[in-house]
């Protein structure tokens, strides 16, 4: 038998904990030092120009991504469009009816989705659209995000109307309100603060995307001429111009970047305090 | 080891969850070597009281203790006091059975022990089985000493428990409410147990059966929450004097049902 | 007809049911409505997987499983094999593993059991955030940062003391393999930190009360009682982690060099199943290329719909439900 002396115990506990503590400054430093390159390489790099020209041609200092930044928003229009019906109507299935096998399954595959890499619906999309249609869109880019933001959107909806107390509903229920009028007017409403609070997190995230846009939206260097044309968008153009050669373009890139992040973190942290306030519980 | 000498005495001891008072200024000879039982309605500060005894209560955020609890001689809240190697003399059991689901009815018994030394794979064994038989746990279990110990029933679950607790050797073994999650015949194996484990440990037990205290304890103690909500000890004696012949009107009350 | 006879049979007991339930027919349509929305996302899934599988049949059929070990993918003479592919994205993959498994647990358990409330909150909210930053912002960082770091100081120090080692060998670019696997690790720390904290948090407070009640440490008793209670949520965590390393696009893409070939060094420029599609997908010009890139895709949503199963089956064993499933 050998005695395991507690002073022995006592250090590696220290040690230990000191380890865990500097895991934590390890997982922040790059983290911070991505933060602080974005502002100050963007905002050195950012001017009104940017804001609100389009590119100019290579050769050409100056010039904006006006357009792209214009297109994200459209693209994320279209992406509303598709996922929030689809989003929005398999949360009420999940949380009204979800019981038996069926909403098993959709659930499973709801997490599935998550899981799915954006490229490979960027292929999907190309396959199923930008082929048929015999050309990139701004459509095609809208739908791809879209499915990414579906799994997303259906989970915050049936989330937040489980939430809702069943009281509410037995009341109306009470009064001969019929089931899908209860749904309408009593439930929804009573969670949509909670549900808009998702949509608004899950549109942060995909606005970032870039992969499922490379052959669907494309990018344009030009102002979008009809949502069956190639679109810009602020992460492709972002892109293009990082892995370019031209000291300009780069320091256009890091602009872009820093617009890019702003926008979502604005949005992410904005909603969230807003949220907070409200004790509704996000994730 | 067995034959434990060491009381608890307890001396103005107060405890409080932030601001929030708890427990107030209680003074307590807890005899070496006997059962004592904690009652009194719920929210009196009755598990506080014997969580300040091994130091658990300041594991909760922001918990805080004033007083003395003397073990052995030592003020266990003297500051060269380290909380771990107090709870090596001073063993807990919870309200529900909690093994360690990760590992071996074996494996939990042997967990406190493994924490202090290494064991050639005999003398390790030896010990379980002596910490097992003493929670009489040993017949029924030794031909599955490598199942999950949360395959057990709850009653066994808390005699594991108990095992697990006395193979470190405390001398003293603090039960809070070891039976509130059980059925009445666990219940009193539980209470059996306790009254075998009497005269080699000094035992308190927090319960709010106030059966049960007259049946497994020498003294008692009687907690009440006074009007502040802050936790006092009422009274404090053998048992057979506590329950028929209480000094306390409170007392009386509680024990004849009028109350709480 | 049997479909006819079938859908009637359906129609009629769907009726009896809402009758049961005392539903009217806005009810039913609307029932309907939202279930037929629900299926959709079941369809939309296989609807995936069919499409991709259908444009690719043309390189399924041509190279068959040799496709998954070729070693030479050369679009000039139509020979597609995706082994450096397949190579690339599990060593970038597991390299990203290697570094972020260990940061990531040390901050959860800081996080779940160490920090007081008052940094607890900020930190989480700090990094829930950064799992929120795009791709495409790691990946210009990477080009700009990460990149001229590895090649100036980190990869002449490993080269210099390592260098025996194969991983260390050959001249340094910063881009490349070693470049890829950091930058990953980097982007999934969030990932597997934020969901591995909830699964710590989920343990049952009674189990560190009977740790500590041993005498034990506060490090005994959270790697004895804590850690392993949690192990199962815990590798799931990890392997959502290695799922979003294994479909990271376009970061990895920026930093990673994009060669076609397998190299056992670590400073060598290479390719990830993800980065080879988002570079060629719009170059491919004919039919089989296409096919080839799109079977790519194919097998890369395959292996990240096995890890998440997985993955997820290992979380709500502990957490007990569906959790961390935001995408990020």
């Amino acid at each position: 038998m050998i005695v395991r002396s507690y002073g022995w115990r006592k250090a590696k506990s220290l040690v230990m904990i000191a380890l865990v503590v500097a895991c934590v400054g390890v997982a922040l430093v790059p983290l911070v030092s991505i933060l602080a390159y974005v502002t100050v390489r963007g905002a050195t790099a950012l001017n009104f120009a940017f804001l609100t020209q389009l590119p100019k041609p290579v050769g050409e200092t100056g010039g904006g991504m006006a357009n792209a930044i214009v297109g994200t928003l459209i693209l994320l229009g279209l992406a509303c469009c598709v996922s929030l019906p689809i989003g929005i109507f398999s949360g009420v299935h999940l949380a009204e009816y979800g019981k038996g096998w069926f909403s098993k399954l959709v659930r499973f595959i709801t997490d599935v989705l998550t899981g799915v890499p954006s490229i490979t619906v960027g292929i999907f999309v190309y396959t199923v659209i930008v082929l048929p249609m015999r050309s990139f869109s701004a459509i095609a880019g809208g739908i791809a995000l879209g499915i990414i933001m579906v799994p997303t959107v259906t989970k915050t909806t049936e989330e937040m109307l489980r939430m809702v107390p069943r009281s509410l509903r037995e009341g109306a229920w009470a009064l001969g309100v019929p089931r899908w009028r209860t749904i309408v007017s009593v439930v929804i409403p009573t969670a949509a603060g909670g549900i808009v609070t998702g949509i608004l997190l899950a549109v942060a995230r995909v606005a970032g995307e870039t992969a499922p846009l490379l052959f669907t939206a494309l990018g344009n260097r030009f102002w979008h001429s009809g949502l069956g044309q190639p679109i810009a968008a602020l992460p492709l153009q972002v892109f293009a111009y990082a892995i370019s050669p031209y000291d300009d373009w780069q320091a256009q890139a890091w602009a872009g970047a820093f617009v890019l992040t702003a926008m979502i973190l604005i949005v992410s942290i904005v909603v969230r305090i807003v949220a907070r306030g409200r004790h509704i519980t996000t994730r | 080891m067995s034959g434990a000498t060491e009381g608890v005495l307890v001396e103005r001891l107060s405890a409080w969850y932030g601001r929030v008072q708890a427990l107030k200024e209680v003074d307590m000879d807890v005899p070496p070597n006997r059962v004592t039982a904690v009652i009194g309605p719920s929210g009196c500060g009755k598990s506080t009281l014997i969580r300040c005894f091994n130091r658990m209560h300041e594991t909760i955020s922001a918990a805080r203790v004033c007083g003395k609890v003397i073990l052995n001689g030592v003020d266990i809240y003297s500051p060269e006091v380290d909380p771990v190697q107090i709870r090596r003399s001073v063993g807990m059991v919870f309200q529900r059975p909690n093994p360690f689901p990760t590992m071996s009815i074996f494996d939990n018994v042997a967990a406190g022990i493994k924490l202090t030394r290494f064991h050639r794979g005999s003398e390790l064994a030896e010990s379980v089985e002596r910490s097992l038989r003493r929670a009489a746990l040993w017949d029924e279990v030794k031909d599955k000493l490598k199942d999950s110990g949360v395959a057990l029933s709850g009653g066994q679950q808390q005699r594991l428990c108990i095992a697990r607790a006395l193979a470190v050797d405390p001398g003293v073994l603090l039960m809070d409410e070891p039976c509130s999650a059980l059925d009445p015949i666990a219940s009193y194996k539980i209470e059996e147990l306790i009254t075998e484990l009497r005269g080699d440990y000094t035992i308190v037990i927090v319960t709010h059966n106030m059966q049960q205290a007259s049946r497994v304890a020498d003294h008692t103690a009687f907690m009440l929450a006074g009007e502040d909500g802050i936790g006092k000890l009422v009274e404090f004696g053998e048992t057979k004097q506590v329950f028929t012949n209480p000094r306390d009107k409170r007392t009386e009350d509680y024990i004849t049902g009028r109350f709480g | 007809m049997t479909i006819v006879r079938e859908g009637m049979k359906i129609i009629s007991a769907t009726k009896k049911r809402s009758r049961l339930r005392g539903e009217n027919l806005p009810d039913v349509t609307f029932r309907l409505v939202a279930l037929a929305f629900a299926g959709l996302i079941v369809l939309l899934v296989l609807a995936m997987a069919i499409a991709m599988a259908k444009s690719s049949w043309p390189a399924i059929q041509q190279f068959g499983l040799g496709f998954l070990v070729g070693r030479t993918w050369d679009p000039v003479f139509k020979n597609f094999g995706a082994l450096p592919f397949i190579y690339g994205t599990i060593v970038s993959s597991l390299l990203a593993l290697l570094l972020a498994v260990p940061v990531s647990l040390g901050s959860a358990i800081f996080l779940a059991e160490l920090a007081p409330a008052w940094v607890r909150g900020p930190i989480s909210l700090m990094i829930e955030l950064l799992a929120a930053i795009p791709s495409v912002v790691f990946g210009i960082w990477g080009i700009f940062v990460l990149n001229p770091w590895l090649r100036t100081s980190v990869e002449p120090m490993l080269g210099n003391n390592f260098g025996f080692f194969p991983l260390f060998q050959g001249p340094m670019y910063g881009l490349g393999m070693l470049s890829a696997g950091l930058i990953l690790a980097i982007m999934i720390v969030p990932t597997i930190t934020a969901i591995s904290r909830e699964v710590l948090m989920a343990v049952p407070n009674s189990q560190r009360e009977a740790m500590l009640a041993l005498g034990a440490t506060r490090w005994e008793m959270i790697s004895k009682a804590v850690v392993s209670y949690a192990r199962p949520g815990i590798v799931g965590a990890v392997v959502l982690g290695l799922g979003r390393a294994v479909g990271e696009t376009m970061a990895v893409t920026m930093v990673i060099g994009n060669r076609h070939e397998i190299s056992a060094s670590l400073f060598a420029p290479g390719h990830t199943m993800a980065s080879v599609i988002a570079n060629e997908f719009s170059e491919a010009t004919y039919n089989l290329y296409l096919a080839a890139l799109v079977e790519t895709g194919l097998v890369l949503l395959f292996v990240t719909i096995l890890l998440n199963a997985l993955a997820r089956l290992l979380v709500w064993r502990i957490a007990g439900g569906p959790k961390g499933a935001q995408r990020e």
